[in-house]
């Protein structure tokens, strides 16, 4: 009898240990939403590759098997940055901003290759690629909170001198991505400054300052044609599709086609007559939601945008508890970074947003994105994990 | 926090999810409110891919001469896909289209047919998936009311392509040589997988003989694929993307139009000349090869046939007429694939081997008129004796009966019909040193090895024929019986004398063997080469009629070179008295007649005549010549079938070569320029126009095939 009390006792005291063990607070949300989105991605990305594949001769998996590998790897890496206290990547906040800088620089060098007109990827063996814009984009969240989180005593917010410090080293891999050139990644940083600037309770002179001179500057790059022909083709052929069928236009064209016939539910995956058309292009990555809106219809286009809106929300609560200044920036730059590539990414593809070469967070093929997309999850669960101030 | 950030994160919040609300609106009003319109769109939405062929690289002579080329031509062709589809199965399409074309209806059907068992051409060897041409000599005006009523004629197209076309330099056609094209099957198309095809009618062929077969991959080039963007009633409303044609290579030959020219000439004259006489002459051969570098000016083989009749798909009985005995088999190259006994000329291998063996090269022999071998007599061609004679005269006068004693003594020393373990066959090795009984190597399909009748053949053969001869040297051959009893006897006891100990190398064997007579078996590519090494001081070439590729820029893409297949066993000083034994043959030998006249002082043309008999057919008439003497340069073999002797019909055609190759008739010009040729290879310019080696000749036009490069020129000059 008291052998077995005993017993008893042990075994309800390993239960409440694994309750109280870090797994079960993590945010399992965030995480199997995370992870339907990127089943949902793989099923998309075999949809997108397998014919094309098929019809040179390849093995039509391929690009399946590459990004389950990436995918599986990815969670590593968004494992490790969760197990990691966040607030000792405040100390290494520096080092990963200037490991982002210098990736940025060295495909500048002749290390770097061009893919589809942007010298964006370091070319490693055995067909993998990295793509140092998207790691930029981690190492940019992570000094932003350090700079503008610092404990301040009687300040709401940064002062003048931690905003232009913030702006200045923003300014740095802003600029070299923009000389790969990759608009679409320039305008992800652009939007994590504002949105964590403003969140981290900045004077609103300088939040609305930045928006007016974000809009400005955008108009006048536009104007003074400092933009590459082809990227100010795209925005022309946003404001009219049908004026150029088959230059820039094409492929806002192509992809407004594929997803409005794809109806209210669809025509099936695997089904897509205008997928297996190869109408669209750079389908599996940047134009990956015209597969879904063509094969799943409204009906699964519909619920990958609110999978991602689920994501974002779960992102914000995770900000809104944080139990720091640093983890709450950390938190909602990661949203701010999401929100912006979800609503370009999508909007792009549904002809309401101009066409930009970013990927569909969670979705999308890409190595270097998946990585940084995991990685991106890992720094809202390590703010989560963290959030008892007593702890 | 401060309550500041936390209102911010509020408003972020909210506009979050007023953008992510917004894009669910937008995505119903595409997809649900306007998902009808957008799956009209999109069904009138269309990618052709239209794959522009490669021009096939052309071939080319010594200095440049196109031997194969392109043209265009109109080409009216059918997609048997599109026609079957049809519910009448195309029927009516290709109704209309043969009252068209003028041509009768089972024409033009029969040529959409499938080749197969009981399938008689025209039918279509190719990919079912190809379009299958059906006119390729379309008249302009027919095929544009084929392009102007495309809704009356559904997959039938008419276009523009370049064909082969085949110029005959100076007569040069050299057929079996070149080679032919024909429609890629799916066979083909599955094995070599990284093969881009055009899918466009006669577009997607492939060499299947001769050079454009070896060197198919060079001259093949790679199609260019243009995608175009097509609307639902497949009108192209714009181009998506282009990948160019890659052109193919040019191929430089070693081959010298005007003296395959030359060659094909002498063939069809010895020919002609033979059949006045009464004989049957069935077939010809001849080769001229540069015996310092073993690279092929010419090969002649009569009867020849013009390759175009391969263009457009062939019809039956023009694809009977290249394969029928009657007809005498043009399609077969006599100079790589015929194999013939060699007769007296064989002696080029016997004779060293005899010194080889010990007997001496100044030794004076006997040469009576027969000469018994066993039991057996062997006696001299025509029976004549010739005394006590030297090698030197056994060769100018064709001994025979001094060859059957070395051969006989060496059989007898190898332990006659019970043979020593390691017999030394001085015959057999050396003539396996000479080349003969493998194949040359040479860079052209379907080579023929020959045959050296040796103990292991013997063998090898009776095991394959005992069955057979068992039983009709029992039964006999009743049915020969009937019509010529006296050959059947004969037959009979040779079949039952093979069936009990056929495998035994026996001194006939051996003696046969010695004047290239019984089973012994070359081609005259292989006698050529042999010769070319006792001129050349014993090097053993591997024959190349390729030069080189010279890609569509100019530049050279590879060349191809010759490669020393062995050496000689034979010292310097027998192969030069061999040379000066030769050198006496037309002089005043076995061809002194043959050359009677030709200004052996201008060029001294030395060489030997051979007569192999043939059971029951008519002599062939072989002669293997080099020149100049002192200083070869070239070798010239020609034999001719069933003509009777070696002197009277290949040597004059072998004389009629030498005088054209030197310009030795009156008011003619030698072919090759000081007996000279290139050693550079022609250039192409960049307009397209080939430019000859230096000192030789003027720039040969373009040809249709480099046509697009004057078009941008002009273009600049506007």
């Amino acid at each position: 009898m008291i052998s077995g009390y005993g017993r008893t006792l042990e075994r309800r005291s390993w239960l409440s240990r694994a309750f109280e063990s870090p797994l079960r607070r993590l945010d399992w949300t965030l995480i199997c939403v995370a992870l339907v989105l990127s089943v949902i991605g793989s099923l998309l990305v075999f949809s997108a590759t397998r014919v094309g594949l098929a019809e040179a001769g390849s093995d039509p998996y391929s690009f399946l098997k590459k990004h389950l590998f990436n995918l599986a790897f990815g969670i590593i890496l968004g494992g490790v940055t969760a197990a990691l206290d966040y607030r000792l990547l405040r100390a290494y906040a520096p080092i990963v901003y200037a490991a982002a800088c210098v990736g940025l620089v060295a495909v500048l060098t002749p290390l770097g290759s061009t893919i589809n007109g942007s010298h964006s990827w370091i070319t490693l063996g055995g067909g993998f690629q990295l793509q140092p814009s998207e790691f930029a984009k981690v190492g940019m969240v992570v000094l932003l909170a350090m700079l503008l989180g610092e404990p301040r005593d009687g300040e709401v917010g940064p002062g003048r001198r931690d905003i232009l410090l913030a702006l200045a080293l923003a300014a740095l891999p802003a600029g070299l991505v923009m000389l790969q050139p990759d608009l679409g990644t320039t305008l992800v940083f652009g939007a994590v400054v504002i949105g964590m600037l403003s969140v981290s309770g900045a004077p609103k002179k300088w939040v609305l300052g930045l928006l007016a001179g974000a809009v400005t500057g955008a108009f006048l790059v536009w104007w003074l044609h400092l933009l590459k022909p082809y990227q100010i083709n795209r925005f022309t052929a946003f404001a009219d599709p049908s004026r150029d069928p088959r230059g820039a236009g094409y492929n806002a064209e192509q992809a407004r086609i594929a997803v409005g016939s794809g109806g209210l539910f669809g025509k099936g995956l695997f089904h897509g007559e205008q997928t297996t058309g190869h109408f669209v292009p750079e389908q599996h990555t940047d134009f990956i939601f015209t597969v879904a809106g063509e094969e799943l219809g409204f009906v699964g286009a519909a619920l990958i945008t609110v999978l991602l809106g689920v994501v974002l929300w779960r992102g914000l609560r995770i900000a809104m508890q944080a139990a720091d200044m640093f983890g709450m920036l950390v938190a909602a730059g990661v949203v701010c970074w999401l929100a912006f590539q979800t609503f370009e990414n999508i909007g792009m593809t549904v002809g309401i947003m101009p066409i930009t070469g970013l990927p569909l967070p969670f979705v999308s093929y890409g190595g270097s994105a998946t990585f940084a997309n995991m990685i991106a999850l890992g720094l809202l669960e390590a703010v989560h994990l963290r959030h008892n101030p007593y702890e | 926090m401060n309550s500041r950030s936390h209102m911010r994160l509020l408003v972020l919040h909210v506009m979050v999810m007023s953008l992510l609300l917004s894009l669910g609106g937008r995505l119903w009003y595409l997809q649900v409110m306007n998902g009808a319109y957008y799956r009209k769109v999109a069904a009138d939405n269309g990618i052709r891919e239209i794959v522009v062929p490669a021009p096939r690289g052309q071939i080319l002579d010594d200095i440049g001469r196109p031997l194969v080329r392109n043209r265009t031509a109109l080409v009216v062709s059918a997609d048997r896909t599109t026609l079957l589809r049809q519910k009448d199965g195309g029927k009516a399409v290709l109704q209309r289209l043969a009252d068209v074309l003028g041509l009768p209806y089972a024409q033009v059907a029969a040529k959409i047919q499938l080749c197969g068992p009981g399938v008689t051409r025209p039918c279509w060897t190719g990919s079912p998936y190809q379009p299958i041409p059906i006119d390729d000599h379309a008249d302009p005006q027919k095929a544009l009311q084929i392009r102007e009523r495309q809704e009356d004629f559904p997959g039938i197209t008419a276009q523009l392509q370049a064909v082969r076309d085949y110029p005959r330099p100076y007569g040069a056609g050299a057929a079996q040589a070149l080679g032919y094209l024909q429609p890629i099957t799916q066979d083909e198309l599955n094995r070599r997988k990284g093969m881009r095809v055009t899918g466009y009618a006669g577009a997607d062929l492939i060499g299947r003989d001769g050079l454009e077969a070896v060197y198919d991959s060079d001259l093949r080039g790679a199609p260019g694929i243009r995608r175009v963007l097509v609307d639902s009633q497949g009108r192209v409303t714009g181009i998506a993307s282009e990948q160019p044609a890659l052109s193919g290579g040019n191929l430089v030959t070693s081959i010298d139009a005007k003296v395959q020219g030359a060659v094909e000439g002498a063939l069809k004259h010895a020919v002609d000349a033979a059949r006045k006489r009464g004989d049957p002459a069935d077939s010809a051969a001849g080769v001229v090869m540069d015996v310092r570098t073993g690279r092929v000016l010419a090969l002649g083989s009569y009867p020849t046939y013009d390759p175009a009749v391969w263009t457009g798909g062939i019809s039956q009985s023009e694809y009977d007429a290249l394969l029928s005995k009657n007809k005498g088999q043009p399609l077969i190259s006599r100079v790589t694939q015929g194999e013939f006994a060699p007769g007296s000329t064989f002696k080029v291998s016997s004779l060293p081997a005899a010194v080889r063996d010990g007997y001496s090269l100044h030794g004076i022999y006997p040469c009576p008129s027969s000469y018994m071998v066993g039991a057996r007599s062997f006696s001299n061609f025509e029976g004549e004796s010739g005394g006590d004679i030297s090698l030197h005269q056994a060769i100018v006068m064709s001994c025979d009966t001094i060859f059957y004693k070395f051969a006989y003594e060496e059989w007898l020393r190898d332990g006659g019909v019970h043979p020593a373990k390691n017999p030394k066959d001085p015959m057999i090795k050396m003539a396996k040193a000479f080349g003969f009984g493998e194949k040359t190597g040479v860079d052209l399909v379907g080579e023929s090895a020959g045959r050296i009748p040796s103990r292991q053949w013997k063998l090898d053969y009776w095991h394959a024929t005992k069955t057979y001869d068992c039983k009709h040297g029992k039964s006999g051959f009743p049915d020969v019986a009937k019509t010529d009893p006296s050959r059947a006897a004969y037959l009979k006891a040779v079949a039952a004398e093979n069936c009990v100990d056929g495998y035994v190398f026996r001194a006939g064997d051996a003696a046969n063997f010695a004047v290239g007579q019984g089973d012994t078996l070359v081609t005259p590519l292989q006698l050529a080469r042999a010769y070319a090494a006792v001129a050349n001081g014993g090097t053993l070439w591997s024959p190349r009629v390729a030069k080189a590729v010279l890609a569509p820029d100019g530049t050279v893409a590879r060349r191809i070179d010759p490669v020393k297949a062995g050496k000689l066993p034979i010292s310097q000083k027998v192969l030069a008295y061999m040379r000066s034994a030769f050198a006496d043959v037309p002089k005043s030998g076995t061809a002194a007649g043959a050359f009677g006249g030709f200004p052996l002082d201008k060029l001294a043309v030395a060489g030997k005549t051979g007569t192999a008999e043939v059971y029951g057919k008519k002599d062939n008439s072989w002669f293997a010549s080099y020149a100049p003497a002192k200083n070869p340069r070239y070798v010239v073999v020609v034999m001719v079938t069933q003509t009777g002797t070696g002197a009277t019909t290949a040597a004059p055609a072998v004389r009629e070569i030498w005088e054209d190759m030197y310009g030795l008739r009156k008011g003619t010009t030698p072919d090759l320029p000081d007996g000279r040729v290139p050693d550079q290879l022609p250039r192409l310019a960049s307009d397209g126009t080939i430019v000859p080696p230096a000192g030789f000749g003027d720039p040969i036009d373009k040809t249709p095939a480099g046509a697009a490069a004057p078009a941008v020129r002009k273009k600049k000059h506007e």
